[in-house]
C-alpha cells in the first residue's frame, strides 16, 4: 500500500500579467484573459534553474511532512523544460538535497509527468519507502514571445510542486491509477531541439476533452466511486475552459475542481502538484471524500489517480 | 433532410447564429466554431448520424468545413 503524506510548492517571485504578455506577443490583454482564464503567471529569475525550483518545492513538501531529505528512499522528477538533453534535473536535485547515492529518476513526459510519477511512486513505495515526486518547469524559456507564437506564449508559466508518497502512512491511501499513452498524436504537442514549443491547440483540446473525463470515469467505475462523491478533483491546470469542460462531462459541479491556473498559467508537469499543495494547505482536515488527480499532455500521455 | 442540411443545423445550433459560409469554407478560421465547440460538434454528429468517431479521427482537419464533415460522415456510413 502507499499513502499521500504531504505536498509542497514553489513559485518564482516575478509576476507576469496579461499586459506584459500583450506587449510581447501583440495580443490584446482582454483577449488573453477571455481565451485562457489566466490573469498572471510566474517567471523564473535568470539565476534560477529547473533543479533549483524543484529543490524549493521538495523542501516545502518535506517540511509539510515533518521529514528530512534523509528520510527519502527514491526521487522521481518530472520536467519537460530541463536545461540539458541529459542529465535531467533529478540527480542535481538529489545532490542539492544531500541525498547523493539514492536513485533519482527523470520523467521527461511533459504535463502528465507528475501524475505518472505519483502512480509509479505508489507501486515503488513498498520497496523504497518514502518516494518524493517533483514536477518542475521553466516554461517561459521554451516558449517564444513572438506574435506568430502567441497562442503558446500566453499560456505558460514557471513553478514546481512536490508530493511525498509514503509506504507507511499519510492522509489518504492511493487506491488506484489509470495511465495511458497514444503516439498517434506525438507531433501535436512537442518541444524540438532549438525550437520553441509547438502545439496544435485544436487537436489537443479535442483529444483532452474526450480522454480526460473518460479516464476519470473508468477509474472511478472500477473503484465503484460515484463522481458526485469525490471531494476534490486536482487536475493539470492547462486551460480553464478545459477544466470546466471535464467537470461538465462528469456532471460534477465546477467548484469541485480546484483551480489556480488564473494565478500561475500552465506550468506543465508542475501544475497538478502546485494545485495539490495549495488545496491541501487550504484543507488540512481529514478527507471528507476521495481525491482524484488527472493530467494530460504531450505524448500523448494522460491518466487519473484516486486516493481516499 | 439531407446530410449537409443536418450538419448545417448542428453547426448553427452550436454557434448560435445562421451559417453563411460556403460548404468548403473553414469553420474555424472564420470564427464560427472554436476548439471546444468542435468537441461538442463531434458528440452531436455521433448522436445525429448514429456513428462512433474514434479518438484517432479526432483532428480538426476532418471537421474543418461542412463539406469535410459530410465526406467524413459518408466514409463512416
Amino acid at each position: 500500500m502507499a499513502y499521500l503524506r504531504a505536498f509542497g510548492a514553489y513559485l518564482p517571485s516575478r509576476i507576469a500579467d496579461n499586459a506584459e504578455l500583450a506587449a510581447g506577443t501583440g495580443a490584446d490583454a482582454a483577449w488573453i484573459l477571455q481565451q485562457t482564464g489566466i490573469q498572471t503567471r510566474r517567471f523564473a529569475a535568470a539565476d534560477e534553474s529547473v533543479a533549483s525550483l524543484g529543490v524549493h518545492a521538495a523542501k516545502d513538501c518535506l517540511d509539510n511532512a515533518g521529514l528530512t531529505p534523509r528520510d527519502i528512499g527514491l526521487l522521481l522528477v518530472a520536467s519537460s523544460s530541463a536545461e540539458h538533453r541529459f542529465p535531467g534535473p533529478a540527480s542535481a536535485i538529489g545532490a542539492a538535497l544531500g541525498i547523493n547515492g539514492l536513485p533519482a529518476i527523470d520523467l521527461p513526459i511533459a504535463s502528465a509527468g507528475s501524475l505518472f510519477g505519483m502512480a509509479l511512486a505508489a507501486q515503488l513505495a513498498p520497496a523504497y519507502g518514502n518516494v518524493l515526486v517533483i514536477g518542475a518547469e521553466i516554461m517561459s524559456r521554451v516558449v517564444q514571445r513572438h506574435p506568430s507564437y502567441r497562442d503558446t506564449a500566453i499560456l505558460f508559466g514557471d513553478g514546481a510542486g512536490a508530493c511525498l508518497v509514503s509506504a507507511e502512512f499519510g492522509f489518504a491511501e492511493i487506491r488506484d491509477a489509470l495511465l495511458a499513452s497514444d503516439g498517434d498524436f506525438a507531433e501535436a504537442l512537442r518541444l524540438d531541439h532549438d525550437a520553441p514549443l509547438y502545439m496544435d491547440g485544436r487537436t489537443i483540446i479535442m483529444q483532452a476533452s474526450r480522454k480526460i473525463p473518460r479516464a476519470i470515469s473508468e477509474l472511478l467505475g472500477r473503484q465503484r466511486i460515484p463522481a458526485a462523491d469525490v471531494q476534490v478533483f486536482l487536475m493539470h491546470q492547462a486551460n480553464l475552459n478545459l477544466i470546466t469542460r471535464v467537470a461538465q462531462s462528469l456532471a460534477v459541479p465546477q467548484e469541485r475542481f480546484f483551480r489556480n491556473i488564473q494565478n500561475y498559467g500552465n506550468t506543465s508537469a508542475a501544475s497538478m502538484l502546485i494545485a495539490a499543495a495549495e488545496w491541501r494547505a487550504q484543507h488540512p482536515a481529514p478527507l471528507a471524500g476521495p481525491v482524484v488527480f488527472a493530467a494530460f499532455g504531450g505524448g500523448l500521455h494522460w491518466g487519473a489517480l484516486v486516493a481516499k | 433532410m439531407n446530410k449537409q442540411a443536418k450538419i448545417t443545423e448542428i453547426v448553427e445550433k452550436l454557434s448560435g447564429r445562421p451559417l453563411t459560409l460556403a460548404p468548403d469554407e473553414s469553420l474555424f478560421e472564420s470564427g464560427v466554431l472554436d476548439s471546444f465547440a468542435l468537441t461538442d460538434m463531434v458528440s452531436a454528429l455521433e448522436s445525429e448520424f448514429s456513428i462512433r468517431i474514434p479518438d484517432s479521427d479526432l483532428t480538426p482537419r476532418k471537421f474543418d468545413s461542412v463539406a469535410r464533415i459530410e465526406a467524413y460522415i459518408e466514409s463512416r456510413s
